[in-house]
């Protein structure tokens, strides 16, 4: 099955990257762009027999650096 | 007796020649090079480097991969024991990301890739890597990075700064770091991380030689030569 991780920087830590889009869209001319935050999406083909805690523990391995990011696991239906 | 060191080379690591002519010039004697996949170090080893470069191609986050290679795991036993560990730029990447010292290097706040000598303030001068400099002096050392926007909590830099980890200030903004770290020591002090590249400023044809008294430092208080 798919699984679809989506990693995030944490609340309050600064994404000189996210900024640097937010000023290429209002370079583009699109205005009301307030926030830019730029995230990671990694989508992984497993076992179904491969569990919540297995991948959970893939996150905190590798998957996201715990000192910055937040991640969300979200495994899609066939 | 001669001093034992090693520099790790991983996939894409591009300093570590640097790393080891700098041990070998200083400490008269040739590091063992050791590759990533290796599963353990030689053995009675004075001194380990984590050398600059771009290991695994910075992929998925910068040192996050190298973090994970199996030297890693006879590297933070040896740190763990209390043999003296430097890592410098991608180096320094990999100790944070390995867990072996707090916090996270981000891209640069300024987006750009720094490439020039910056001033460094050496904000403690009695660990094994610093003694040879002094307390709130100015030295000139490269830096060449894109990810070295030192980041934690507030609660772990006040430890940092409380507890004297912070070794290295940069002299003036270099990449958006919390509280301007350009390096940090582990709790035990055998452990230090710094984005610039001391090995890169060790003779007068690098353009400055301030590097020099790092390694010296490590080499006579390791063989009390």
């Amino acid at each position: 099955m798919k699984v679809r991780v989506h990693v995030s920087l944490k609340n309050g830590v600064l994404d000189p990257q996210g900024r640097a889009i937010q000023h290429s869209l209002e370079g583009l001319g699109f205005a009301g762009v307030h926030d830019v935050r730029a995230g990671r999406l990694i989508e992984l083909e497993v076992d179904d027999s491969v569990t919540d805690a297995a991948l959970d523990e893939m996150c905190r391995k590798l998957l996201a650096n715990m000192v910055i990011e937040n991640y969300r696991i979200e495994r899609v239906a066939p | 007796m001669s001093f034992r060191s090693a520099v790790i080379t991983f996939p894409g690591s591009n300093c570590d020649r640097d790393m080891a002519d700098a041990l070998e010039k200083i400490s008269g004697a040739a590091p063992f090079r050791v590759w990533h996949r290796e599963a353990q170090l030689p053995e009675r080893l004075d001194f380990i480097a984590l050398p600059g470069g771009f290991s695994y191609g910075d992929y998925l986050r910068s040192g996050a991969m190298a973090a994970r290679s199996p030297i890693m795991q006879a590297v933070v036993a040896a740190a763990g024991r209390g043999v003296p560990v430097l890592g410098v730029c991608n180096g320094f990447q990999v100790l944070t990301e390995a867990g072996l010292l707090p916090g996270a290097l981000m891209r640069n706040a300024g987006i750009r890739f720094v490439c020039r000598t910056v001033p460094l303030v050496v904000e403690n001068s009695q660990s094994l890597f610093t003694s040879g400099y002094s307390r709130g002096q100015t030295i000139a050392i490269p830096v060449a990075h894109h990810d070295g926007n030192y980041f934690a909590d507030a609660a772990t830099l006040d430890r940092l700064e409380g507890e004297g980890r912070v070794a290295f200030r940069y002299g003036e903004d270099v990449n958006g770091s919390a509280r301007a770290i350009a390096g940090i020591l582990n709790e035990a002090g055998n452990v230090l991380g710094m984005m610039p590249h001391p090995e890169r400023a060790i003779e007068d044809a690098h353009g400055g030689t301030d590097g020099r008294a790092l390694f010296e430092s490590a080499v006579r208080g390791l063989v009390g030569a």
